[in-house]
């Protein structure tokens, strides 16, 4: 990758975080606060992908 | 009220309301999933250089940031959302070409894509059955988001393998999150724009899809 798209990819990328900074500012300050239930109902499904995705591997390494 | 206020402060919504949101939503969704897909074999058979593949990316970023704010209201939108994803779909070619030349390449990217559809409609079939409320998962998953994009900034410049598996690792993770967070979104009332949904759900597959194809890759030992 020749130097010059490195940077303009970068930029694009910097572009990007400092367009989802407010976003991430204000769910931070004034979004809903979950319970443990409330984590543990959305954590245990990421865990299953992730479960999934060591399947996956082990799939393709046959 | 902008759309982050809107994940917080939730209007009041008819379930009729919420239905045909849904409803338009995964049929638009549904759509341009294929016409990307069309874009990608488009750009395979045109064996498109990734320069130009990057381009494409990037305009479809643009739209995203310039042309979907001002559209998302009228049926321009529409539009709009099959030019991100056939722009998105196209730079994807030179990659998908990359992972089909190498040995068990087509293994590789079938079991991405299967892998992708499958987390994505068990993810979307968790949040519409058990009807929970992912919005308190916001702060977390946008300040992951920014940790993985400066990480990916700085991997441009240092190209290290282990913290590109990394970030992948953490983008499955997080799209993972944002499938959730994004479809119970719509379920309650919080995002009442289709074509704006669509978008959210769109890009959560995308990048779902291209950081289990480099996880695949990585790890299946034929890179």
């Amino acid at each position: 990758m020749p130097m010059w798209s490195k940077i303009l990819v970068a930029i694009f990328l910097v572009i990007m975080i400092v367009k989802l900074w407010p976003a991430a500012n204000y769910l931070i300050k004034h979004g809903p606060k979950g319970s443990s239930d409330d984590w543990k109902a959305a954590i245990l499904p990421i865990l299953a992908v992730v479960g999934f995705v060591i399947f996956l591997i082990f799939m393709v390494r046959g | 009220m902008n759309r982050f206020e809107s994940a917080v402060i939730r209007p009041q919504t008819s379930a009729l309301a919420t239905n045909k949101v849904l409803k338009n939503t995964y049929i638009l969704l549904s759509m341009t999933l294929l016409f990307s897909a069309l874009m990608a074999g488009l750009s395979m058979t045109m064996t498109v250089s990734p320069g130009m593949a990057m381009f494409s990316s990037l305009g479809a970023m643009a739209l995203i940031w310039l042309a979907l704010p001002r559209t998302q209201n009228s049926t321009a939108g529409i539009f709009v959302v099959f030019a991100i994803a056939g722009l998105l779909g196209f730079g994807l070619g030179p990659m998908l070409s990359y992972y089909l030349a190498i040995p068990g390449g087509g293994r590789i990217v079938g079991t991405a894509l299967g892998g992708t559809g499958l987390v994505f409609l068990g993810l979307s079939g968790y949040a519409l059955t058990s009807k929970r409320d992912f919005s308190f998962m916001g702060g977390f998953l946008f300040a992951g988001l920014i940790v993985v994009l400066i990480a990916a900034v700085a991997n441009i410049f240092l190209a290290m393998p282990v913290l590109q598996l990394t970030i992948s690792g953490a983008i499955v993770m997080l799209m993972s999150g944002l499938i959730l967070f994004d479809t119970s979104r719509i379920i309650h009332g919080g995002e009442t724009n289709y074509i704006r949904a669509t978008v959210g759900l769109y890009l959560n597959i995308y990048n779902l899809f291209v950081a289990l194809l480099n996880l695949l890759s990585a790890f299946s030992g034929n890179r």
